[in-house]
Protein backbone atom coordinates (compact mmCIF):
# COMPACT_ATOMS: atom_id res chain seq x y z
CA UNK A 1 0.00 0.00 0.00
CA UNK A 2 1.46 3.17 -0.51
CA UNK A 3 1.63 6.13 1.66
CA UNK A 4 -1.24 7.96 0.63
CA UNK A 5 -4.08 5.98 -0.94
CA UNK A 6 -5.79 7.70 -3.68
CA UNK A 7 -9.14 8.23 -3.24
CA UNK A 8 -10.57 8.04 -6.72
CA UNK A 9 -13.73 6.27 -5.52
CA UNK A 10 -14.02 8.39 -2.98
CA UNK A 11 -17.20 9.99 -5.02
CA UNK A 12 -18.47 7.37 -6.24
CA UNK A 13 -20.83 6.24 -3.10
CA UNK A 14 -24.16 8.47 -3.58
CA UNK A 15 -23.57 9.65 -0.04
CA UNK A 16 -20.73 11.63 -0.43
CA UNK A 17 -21.63 12.59 -4.15
CA UNK A 18 -25.36 14.11 -2.88
CA UNK A 19 -23.82 17.28 -1.31
CA UNK A 20 -21.00 17.78 -4.36
CA UNK A 21 -23.68 17.29 -7.02
CA UNK A 22 -25.93 19.50 -4.94
CA UNK A 23 -23.19 22.49 -4.89
CA UNK A 24 -22.37 21.81 -8.43
CA UNK A 25 -25.87 21.80 -9.59
CA UNK A 26 -26.29 25.27 -8.19
CA UNK A 27 -23.15 26.58 -9.73
CA UNK A 28 -24.23 25.11 -12.93
CA UNK A 29 -27.57 26.43 -13.19
CA UNK A 30 -26.26 29.85 -12.22
CA UNK A 31 -23.52 30.00 -14.69
CA UNK A 32 -25.83 28.29 -17.29
CA UNK A 33 -28.27 31.43 -16.79
CA UNK A 34 -26.01 33.95 -17.49
CA UNK A 35 -24.22 32.40 -20.69
CA UNK A 36 -27.88 32.01 -21.77
CA UNK A 37 -28.77 35.74 -21.36
CA UNK A 38 -25.05 36.61 -23.01
CA UNK A 39 -25.09 34.55 -25.87
CA UNK A 40 -28.78 35.39 -26.61
CA UNK A 41 -27.85 39.20 -26.78
CA UNK A 42 -24.63 38.73 -28.80
CA UNK A 43 -26.78 36.31 -31.03
CA UNK A 44 -30.26 38.37 -31.61
CA UNK A 45 -28.87 42.07 -31.00
CA UNK A 46 -25.16 42.02 -32.21
CA UNK A 47 -24.11 39.77 -34.74
CA UNK A 48 -25.02 40.93 -38.19
CA UNK A 49 -27.81 39.99 -40.38
CA UNK A 50 -26.60 37.75 -42.54
CA UNK A 51 -26.49 38.55 -45.89
CA UNK A 52 -27.67 35.58 -47.80
CA UNK A 53 -30.43 34.20 -45.43
CA UNK A 54 -31.74 37.66 -43.40
CA UNK A 55 -32.78 36.91 -40.20
CA UNK A 56 -33.93 33.45 -39.94
CA UNK A 57 -30.41 32.10 -39.73
CA UNK A 58 -30.06 33.50 -36.10
CA UNK A 59 -31.71 30.44 -34.89
CA UNK A 60 -28.45 28.75 -35.85
CA UNK A 61 -27.56 29.83 -31.69
CA UNK A 62 -30.21 27.47 -30.63
CA UNK A 63 -29.85 24.94 -33.43
CA UNK A 64 -25.71 24.45 -33.47
CA UNK A 65 -25.07 23.95 -29.59
CA UNK A 66 -28.11 21.96 -29.38
CA UNK A 67 -26.95 19.45 -32.07
CA UNK A 68 -23.12 19.56 -30.97
CA UNK A 69 -24.82 18.77 -27.43
CA UNK A 70 -27.17 15.21 -28.54
CA UNK A 71 -24.16 13.79 -30.03
CA UNK A 72 -22.02 14.72 -26.95
CA UNK A 73 -23.91 14.00 -24.16
CA UNK A 74 -24.35 10.06 -26.39
CA UNK A 75 -21.27 9.65 -25.87
CA UNK A 76 -20.87 10.64 -22.25
CA UNK A 77 -23.80 8.67 -21.47
CA UNK A 78 -21.74 5.60 -23.22
CA UNK A 79 -18.95 6.92 -20.92
CA UNK A 80 -20.54 6.59 -17.71
CA UNK A 81 -22.14 3.11 -18.63
CA UNK A 82 -18.57 2.14 -19.55
CA UNK A 83 -18.01 3.07 -15.97
CA UNK A 84 -20.50 1.31 -14.58
CA UNK A 85 -20.04 -2.27 -15.81
CA UNK A 86 -16.32 -1.79 -15.26
CA UNK A 87 -16.23 -0.69 -11.50
CA UNK A 88 -19.64 -1.79 -10.53
CA UNK A 89 -20.49 1.52 -8.84
CA UNK A 90 -23.99 2.55 -8.53
CA UNK A 91 -23.50 5.94 -9.23
CA UNK A 92 -22.78 5.99 -12.65
CA UNK A 93 -25.89 3.88 -13.91
CA UNK A 94 -27.82 6.52 -12.31
CA UNK A 95 -25.37 9.86 -14.27
CA UNK A 96 -26.19 7.71 -17.48
CA UNK A 97 -29.94 7.78 -16.95
CA UNK A 98 -29.65 11.24 -15.80
CA UNK A 99 -28.19 12.07 -18.68
CA UNK A 100 -30.15 10.23 -21.61
CA UNK A 101 -33.31 12.76 -21.00
CA UNK A 102 -31.61 15.68 -21.23
CA UNK A 103 -29.70 14.53 -24.64
CA UNK A 104 -32.93 12.99 -25.97
CA UNK A 105 -34.43 16.72 -25.56
CA UNK A 106 -31.22 18.74 -27.55
CA UNK A 107 -31.53 15.71 -30.20
CA UNK A 108 -35.34 17.31 -30.12
CA UNK A 109 -34.40 20.35 -30.09
CA UNK A 110 -31.93 20.06 -32.73
CA UNK A 111 -34.47 18.15 -35.47
CA UNK A 112 -37.05 21.30 -34.14
CA UNK A 113 -34.77 24.22 -35.00
CA UNK A 114 -33.09 22.91 -37.93
CA UNK A 115 -36.79 22.39 -40.00
CA UNK A 116 -37.61 25.65 -38.66
CA UNK A 117 -34.56 26.95 -40.08
CA UNK A 118 -35.04 24.98 -43.71
CA UNK A 119 -38.35 26.14 -44.37
CA UNK A 120 -37.25 29.71 -45.42
CA UNK A 121 -33.74 28.80 -45.88
CA UNK A 122 -34.37 25.62 -48.31
CA UNK A 123 -38.31 25.94 -48.62
CA UNK A 124 -38.70 22.40 -46.93
CA UNK A 125 -39.37 21.39 -43.18
CA UNK A 126 -37.55 18.27 -44.03
CA UNK A 127 -34.74 16.69 -46.31
CA UNK A 128 -33.01 13.56 -46.05
CA UNK A 129 -29.80 14.69 -45.46
CA UNK A 130 -27.65 12.85 -43.79
CA UNK A 131 -26.81 15.04 -40.72
CA UNK A 132 -30.66 15.22 -40.55
CA UNK A 133 -31.10 11.58 -40.62
CA UNK A 134 -28.79 10.60 -38.37
CA UNK A 135 -29.76 13.01 -35.91
CA UNK A 136 -33.10 11.13 -36.40
CA UNK A 137 -31.19 7.74 -35.71
CA UNK A 138 -29.83 8.97 -32.97
CA UNK A 139 -33.00 10.21 -31.31
CA UNK A 140 -34.23 6.77 -31.61
CA UNK A 141 -31.51 5.64 -30.07
CA UNK A 142 -31.92 7.62 -26.74
CA UNK A 143 -35.39 6.74 -26.77
CA UNK A 144 -34.58 2.94 -27.26
CA UNK A 145 -32.07 3.52 -23.88
CA UNK A 146 -34.78 5.04 -22.02
CA UNK A 147 -37.48 2.45 -22.97
CA UNK A 148 -35.20 -0.42 -21.91
CA UNK A 149 -34.18 1.53 -18.63
CA UNK A 150 -37.73 2.01 -17.94
CA UNK A 151 -39.18 -1.58 -18.74
CA UNK A 152 -36.94 -3.31 -16.45
CA UNK A 153 -38.00 -2.89 -12.78
CA UNK A 154 -34.81 -3.98 -10.66
CA UNK A 155 -32.84 -1.06 -10.78
CA UNK A 156 -29.33 -3.12 -10.78
CA UNK A 157 -29.88 -4.86 -13.78
CA UNK A 158 -32.05 -1.53 -15.69
CA UNK A 159 -28.46 0.21 -15.23
CA UNK A 160 -26.12 -2.51 -16.77
CA UNK A 161 -29.00 -3.83 -19.31
CA UNK A 162 -29.10 0.02 -20.46
CA UNK A 163 -25.29 0.20 -20.09
CA UNK A 164 -25.09 -2.32 -22.86
CA UNK A 165 -27.00 -0.45 -25.24
CA UNK A 166 -25.46 2.33 -24.63
CA UNK A 167 -21.68 0.74 -25.49
CA UNK A 168 -23.57 -0.72 -28.57
CA UNK A 169 -24.86 2.55 -29.76
CA UNK A 170 -21.85 4.34 -29.55
CA UNK A 171 -20.25 1.78 -31.52
CA UNK A 172 -22.92 2.13 -33.89
CA UNK A 173 -23.48 5.81 -33.91
CA UNK A 174 -20.13 6.51 -36.89
CA UNK A 175 -21.27 3.66 -38.62
CA UNK A 176 -24.92 4.89 -38.68
CA UNK A 177 -23.56 8.29 -39.80
CA UNK A 178 -21.05 7.58 -42.50
CA UNK A 179 -23.69 5.16 -43.75
CA UNK A 180 -26.75 7.19 -44.25
CA UNK A 181 -23.82 10.14 -45.58
CA UNK A 182 -23.38 7.51 -48.62
CA UNK A 183 -26.38 6.75 -48.67
CA UNK A 184 -27.58 10.29 -48.85
CA UNK A 185 -24.85 10.93 -51.91
CA UNK A 186 -26.62 7.67 -53.89
CA UNK A 187 -30.29 8.86 -53.54
CA UNK A 188 -30.09 12.73 -53.33
CA UNK A 189 -29.87 14.79 -55.88
CA UNK A 190 -28.27 18.79 -56.01
CA UNK A 191 -31.51 19.99 -54.98
CA UNK A 192 -30.36 21.41 -51.84
CA UNK A 193 -27.01 23.21 -51.66
CA UNK A 194 -25.10 22.33 -47.94
CA UNK A 195 -22.53 24.79 -48.66
CA UNK A 196 -22.74 27.28 -45.46
CA UNK A 197 -22.06 31.03 -46.08
CA UNK A 198 -17.73 31.14 -46.84
CA UNK A 199 -16.90 32.74 -43.31
CA UNK A 200 -18.48 33.23 -40.50
CA UNK A 201 -18.45 37.04 -38.83
CA UNK A 202 -16.27 36.86 -35.43
CA UNK A 203 -19.64 38.08 -33.53
CA UNK A 204 -21.54 34.95 -34.86
CA UNK A 205 -19.05 32.73 -33.39
CA UNK A 206 -18.81 34.10 -30.03
CA UNK A 207 -22.54 33.82 -29.75
CA UNK A 208 -22.27 30.29 -31.09
CA UNK A 209 -19.97 29.20 -28.06
CA UNK A 210 -21.71 30.95 -25.24
CA UNK A 211 -24.52 29.26 -26.24
CA UNK A 212 -22.89 25.95 -26.20
CA UNK A 213 -21.36 26.65 -23.01
CA UNK A 214 -24.50 27.83 -21.73
CA UNK A 215 -26.09 24.46 -22.80
CA UNK A 216 -23.09 22.59 -21.32
CA UNK A 217 -23.87 23.78 -17.88
CA UNK A 218 -27.35 23.83 -18.31
CA UNK A 219 -26.75 19.75 -18.61
CA UNK A 220 -24.45 19.49 -15.98
CA UNK A 221 -26.65 21.30 -13.70
CA UNK A 222 -30.16 19.00 -14.72
CA UNK A 223 -28.50 15.91 -15.05
CA UNK A 224 -26.55 16.58 -11.22
CA UNK A 225 -30.25 17.60 -10.05
CA UNK A 226 -31.63 14.46 -11.56
CA UNK A 227 -29.40 12.18 -9.90
CA UNK A 228 -30.05 13.70 -6.74
CA UNK A 229 -33.43 12.96 -7.66
CA UNK A 230 -32.32 9.35 -8.14
CA UNK A 231 -30.89 8.76 -4.63
CA UNK A 232 -33.04 10.26 -2.84
CA UNK A 233 -35.78 8.21 -4.25
CA UNK A 234 -33.80 5.35 -3.73
CA UNK A 235 -32.83 5.86 -0.28
CA UNK A 236 -35.77 6.27 1.05
CA UNK B 1 -10.84 -25.59 -28.51
CA UNK B 2 -12.15 -28.22 -30.05
CA UNK B 3 -15.12 -28.94 -27.14
CA UNK B 4 -16.14 -25.78 -27.61
CA UNK B 5 -17.08 -26.46 -31.23
CA UNK B 6 -18.44 -29.19 -30.52
CA UNK B 7 -20.66 -27.40 -27.68
CA UNK B 8 -21.36 -25.09 -30.97
CA UNK B 9 -22.23 -27.79 -33.46
CA UNK B 10 -24.64 -30.08 -31.26
CA UNK B 11 -26.18 -26.38 -30.28
CA UNK B 12 -26.68 -25.78 -33.63
CA UNK B 13 -28.12 -29.51 -34.16
CA UNK B 14 -30.34 -28.87 -31.45
CA UNK B 15 -31.70 -25.54 -32.37
CA UNK B 16 -32.46 -26.65 -35.80
CA UNK B 17 -34.04 -30.11 -34.77
CA UNK B 18 -36.50 -28.32 -32.50
CA UNK B 19 -37.16 -25.55 -35.44
CA UNK B 20 -37.97 -28.58 -37.85
CA UNK B 21 -40.40 -30.02 -34.90
CA UNK B 22 -41.89 -26.16 -34.80
CA UNK B 23 -42.40 -25.78 -38.80
CA UNK B 24 -45.40 -23.21 -38.15
CA UNK B 25 -42.94 -20.96 -36.59
CA UNK B 26 -40.54 -20.90 -39.18
CA UNK B 27 -43.73 -20.53 -41.73
CA UNK B 28 -44.87 -17.98 -40.17
CA UNK B 29 -42.20 -15.55 -40.47
CA UNK B 30 -41.47 -16.39 -44.24
CA UNK B 31 -45.10 -15.75 -45.06
CA UNK B 32 -44.85 -12.63 -43.15
CA UNK B 33 -42.11 -11.30 -45.49
CA UNK B 34 -43.68 -12.68 -48.34
CA UNK B 35 -47.06 -10.42 -47.86
CA UNK B 36 -45.50 -7.39 -46.34
CA UNK B 37 -43.67 -7.27 -49.80
CA UNK B 38 -47.02 -8.06 -51.67
CA UNK B 39 -48.49 -5.23 -50.16
CA UNK B 40 -46.87 -2.12 -51.47
CA UNK B 41 -47.32 -2.28 -54.87
CA UNK B 42 -51.13 -2.42 -53.67
CA UNK B 43 -50.15 0.38 -51.42
CA UNK B 44 -48.39 2.44 -54.67
CA UNK B 45 -49.52 1.22 -57.83
CA UNK B 46 -48.16 -1.10 -59.68
CA UNK B 47 -46.55 1.02 -61.88
CA UNK B 48 -43.08 -0.36 -63.44
CA UNK B 49 -40.84 1.94 -63.23
CA UNK B 50 -42.11 3.25 -59.91
CA UNK B 51 -41.76 -1.11 -58.54
CA UNK B 52 -37.88 -1.19 -60.22
CA UNK B 53 -37.36 1.82 -57.68
CA UNK B 54 -38.58 0.89 -54.46
CA UNK B 55 -38.41 -3.42 -55.11
CA UNK B 56 -34.94 -3.52 -53.26
CA UNK B 57 -35.92 -1.44 -50.55
CA UNK B 58 -39.04 -2.79 -49.90
CA UNK B 59 -37.80 -6.58 -49.62
CA UNK B 60 -35.11 -5.33 -47.82
CA UNK B 61 -37.14 -3.67 -45.13
CA UNK B 62 -40.05 -6.41 -45.04
CA UNK B 63 -36.53 -8.71 -44.51
CA UNK B 64 -35.90 -6.90 -41.30
CA UNK B 65 -38.95 -6.87 -39.96
CA UNK B 66 -39.56 -10.26 -40.32
CA UNK B 67 -36.17 -11.56 -39.08
CA UNK B 68 -36.98 -9.19 -35.89
CA UNK B 69 -39.96 -11.23 -35.52
CA UNK B 70 -38.61 -14.35 -34.74
CA UNK B 71 -35.70 -12.72 -32.41
CA UNK B 72 -38.07 -12.23 -29.22
CA UNK B 73 -38.21 -16.51 -29.15
CA UNK B 74 -34.36 -17.08 -29.33
CA UNK B 75 -33.68 -17.46 -25.83
CA UNK B 76 -37.04 -16.94 -24.05
CA UNK B 77 -38.21 -20.91 -24.98
CA UNK B 78 -34.81 -21.80 -23.08
CA UNK B 79 -35.48 -19.18 -20.52
CA UNK B 80 -38.44 -20.66 -19.27
CA UNK B 81 -37.23 -24.46 -19.40
CA UNK B 82 -33.97 -23.32 -17.38
CA UNK B 83 -31.97 -25.05 -20.52
CA UNK B 84 -30.12 -21.32 -20.40
CA UNK B 85 -29.56 -21.37 -16.61
CA UNK B 86 -27.28 -24.90 -17.27
CA UNK B 87 -26.19 -23.20 -20.46
CA UNK B 88 -24.81 -19.95 -18.83
CA UNK B 89 -23.72 -22.54 -15.96
CA UNK B 90 -21.90 -25.21 -18.48
CA UNK B 91 -18.08 -25.45 -19.51
CA UNK B 92 -18.46 -24.43 -23.14
CA UNK B 93 -17.76 -20.71 -23.29
CA UNK B 94 -20.85 -18.28 -23.43
CA UNK B 95 -19.84 -16.60 -26.33
CA UNK B 96 -19.60 -19.68 -28.66
CA UNK B 97 -22.73 -20.67 -27.04
CA UNK B 98 -24.56 -17.59 -27.77
CA UNK B 99 -22.79 -17.55 -30.91
CA UNK B 100 -24.39 -21.05 -32.34
CA UNK B 101 -27.78 -19.82 -31.12
CA UNK B 102 -27.30 -16.64 -33.27
CA UNK B 103 -26.00 -19.12 -36.02
CA UNK B 104 -28.84 -21.47 -35.72
CA UNK B 105 -31.84 -18.34 -35.91
CA UNK B 106 -29.96 -16.83 -39.18
CA UNK B 107 -30.42 -20.75 -40.49
CA UNK B 108 -33.98 -20.66 -39.16
CA UNK B 109 -35.21 -17.74 -40.28
CA UNK B 110 -32.51 -15.62 -42.33
CA UNK B 111 -31.30 -18.11 -44.65
CA UNK B 112 -35.51 -19.01 -45.93
CA UNK B 113 -35.55 -15.31 -46.65
CA UNK B 114 -32.65 -15.35 -49.13
CA UNK B 115 -34.01 -18.17 -50.45
CA UNK B 116 -37.53 -16.69 -51.22
CA UNK B 117 -36.46 -13.64 -52.19
CA UNK B 118 -35.58 -14.21 -55.64
CA UNK B 119 -39.05 -14.97 -56.54
CA UNK B 120 -40.46 -11.53 -54.81
CA UNK B 121 -37.58 -9.72 -56.81
CA UNK B 122 -39.74 -11.54 -59.75
CA UNK B 123 -42.94 -9.85 -58.69
CA UNK B 124 -40.95 -6.42 -58.63
CA UNK B 125 -39.53 -7.08 -61.98
CA UNK B 126 -35.94 -6.96 -61.47
CA UNK B 127 -33.45 -7.91 -64.23
CA UNK B 128 -31.53 -11.35 -63.41
CA UNK B 129 -28.54 -9.74 -62.23
CA UNK B 130 -29.85 -7.82 -60.09
CA UNK B 131 -31.66 -10.45 -58.28
CA UNK B 132 -28.25 -12.09 -58.10
CA UNK B 133 -27.05 -9.12 -56.12
CA UNK B 134 -29.83 -9.03 -53.98
CA UNK B 135 -29.35 -12.22 -52.92
CA UNK B 136 -25.74 -11.73 -52.79
CA UNK B 137 -26.79 -8.98 -50.66
CA UNK B 138 -29.33 -10.28 -48.60
CA UNK B 139 -26.66 -13.40 -48.13
CA UNK B 140 -24.64 -11.26 -46.48
CA UNK B 141 -26.40 -8.69 -44.72
CA UNK B 142 -29.16 -11.19 -42.62
CA UNK B 143 -26.13 -12.76 -40.79
CA UNK B 144 -25.71 -9.41 -39.20
CA UNK B 145 -29.40 -8.74 -38.45
CA UNK B 146 -29.61 -11.97 -36.63
CA UNK B 147 -26.22 -10.85 -34.61
CA UNK B 148 -27.30 -7.71 -33.70
CA UNK B 149 -31.15 -8.96 -33.13
CA UNK B 150 -29.59 -11.46 -30.59
CA UNK B 151 -28.04 -8.42 -28.71
CA UNK B 152 -31.72 -6.72 -28.14
CA UNK B 153 -33.32 -10.48 -27.60
CA UNK B 154 -30.97 -10.51 -24.70
CA UNK B 155 -31.37 -7.62 -23.32
CA UNK B 156 -35.06 -7.79 -23.28
CA UNK B 157 -35.33 -11.28 -21.71
CA UNK B 158 -38.34 -11.96 -20.25
CA UNK B 159 -39.53 -8.24 -19.94
CA UNK B 160 -43.16 -7.22 -19.72
CA UNK B 161 -43.75 -6.13 -23.75
CA UNK B 162 -40.62 -7.77 -24.82
CA UNK B 163 -41.42 -7.59 -28.14
CA UNK B 164 -42.44 -3.91 -29.02
CA UNK B 165 -39.31 -2.91 -26.91
CA UNK B 166 -37.26 -4.81 -28.87
CA UNK B 167 -38.09 -3.41 -32.25
CA UNK B 168 -37.45 -0.11 -30.52
CA UNK B 169 -34.01 -1.32 -29.68
CA UNK B 170 -32.96 -3.71 -32.73
CA UNK B 171 -33.97 -1.20 -35.68
CA UNK B 172 -32.35 1.74 -35.61
CA UNK B 173 -29.42 -0.61 -35.17
CA UNK B 174 -30.08 -2.49 -38.29
CA UNK B 175 -29.82 1.00 -39.93
CA UNK B 176 -26.52 0.37 -42.08
CA UNK B 177 -27.05 -2.88 -43.19
CA UNK B 178 -30.64 -1.26 -44.50
CA UNK B 179 -29.01 1.08 -46.20
CA UNK B 180 -25.82 -1.17 -47.47
CA UNK B 181 -27.75 -3.59 -48.73
CA UNK B 182 -30.54 -1.58 -50.47
CA UNK B 183 -28.04 0.46 -51.86
CA UNK B 184 -25.78 -1.93 -53.15
CA UNK B 185 -29.06 -3.33 -55.48
CA UNK B 186 -29.31 0.82 -56.51
CA UNK B 187 -25.71 0.49 -57.49
CA UNK B 188 -25.86 -1.47 -59.65
CA UNK B 189 -29.03 -1.17 -61.09
CA UNK B 190 -27.49 2.78 -61.52
CA UNK B 191 -24.63 0.87 -63.86
CA UNK B 192 -22.16 1.76 -61.11
CA UNK B 193 -21.72 -2.02 -59.70
CA UNK B 194 -22.18 -2.96 -56.28
CA UNK B 195 -19.04 -4.10 -55.13
CA UNK B 196 -18.03 -1.39 -52.58
CA UNK B 197 -21.57 -1.96 -51.01
CA UNK B 198 -21.06 -5.52 -51.00
CA UNK B 199 -17.56 -5.49 -49.56
CA UNK B 200 -19.18 -3.06 -46.71
CA UNK B 201 -21.66 -5.38 -46.17
CA UNK B 202 -19.01 -8.60 -45.80
CA UNK B 203 -17.18 -6.50 -43.38
CA UNK B 204 -20.12 -5.71 -41.38
CA UNK B 205 -20.44 -9.22 -40.90
CA UNK B 206 -16.77 -10.25 -40.26
CA UNK B 207 -17.48 -7.17 -37.43
CA UNK B 208 -20.54 -8.41 -36.09
CA UNK B 209 -19.62 -11.97 -35.97
CA UNK B 210 -16.41 -10.68 -33.78
CA UNK B 211 -17.96 -8.69 -31.43
CA UNK B 212 -21.51 -9.14 -31.04
CA UNK B 213 -20.77 -12.48 -28.91
CA UNK B 214 -19.47 -10.65 -26.05
CA UNK B 215 -22.31 -8.37 -26.39
CA UNK B 216 -25.06 -11.06 -26.23
CA UNK B 217 -22.85 -12.84 -23.58
CA UNK B 218 -22.96 -9.71 -20.99
CA UNK B 219 -26.14 -8.88 -21.93
CA UNK B 220 -27.62 -12.59 -21.19
CA UNK B 221 -25.59 -12.45 -17.71
CA UNK B 222 -26.85 -9.32 -16.73
CA UNK B 223 -30.46 -10.68 -17.23
CA UNK B 224 -30.30 -14.12 -15.81
CA UNK B 225 -28.29 -13.39 -12.50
Amino acid sequence: MSARPMRWFWFSSPHTFFPLAGSIARICALAAAVLCVAGLYVGLFVAPTDAQQGEAYRIIFIHVPAAWMSMFLYVVMAFWAAMGLAFNTRLSGMMASALAPTGALFTFIALWTGSLWGKPTWGTWWVWDARLTSELILLFLYFGFMALKAAIEEPRRADRASGVLALVGVVNVPIIYYSVKWWNTLHQGASVSFTKAPSMAATMLVGMLLMALAFWMYSIAVALTRVRCMIREEER
Amino acid sequence: MARALDAARSLVRRDLLLALRRKSDVGTALLFFVIVASLFPLGVGAEPNLLHAIGPGVIWVAALLSSMLSLSRLFADDHADGTLEQMLLGAAPLGVVVAAKAAAHWLVSGLPLVLIAPLLAIQYDLSASLIAVLTLSLLLGTPVLSMIGAIGAALTLGLRGGGVLLALLVLPLYVPVLVMGAGSVDMAAAGLGAQSQLLLLAAMLIVSLAFAPWAIAAALRISIE
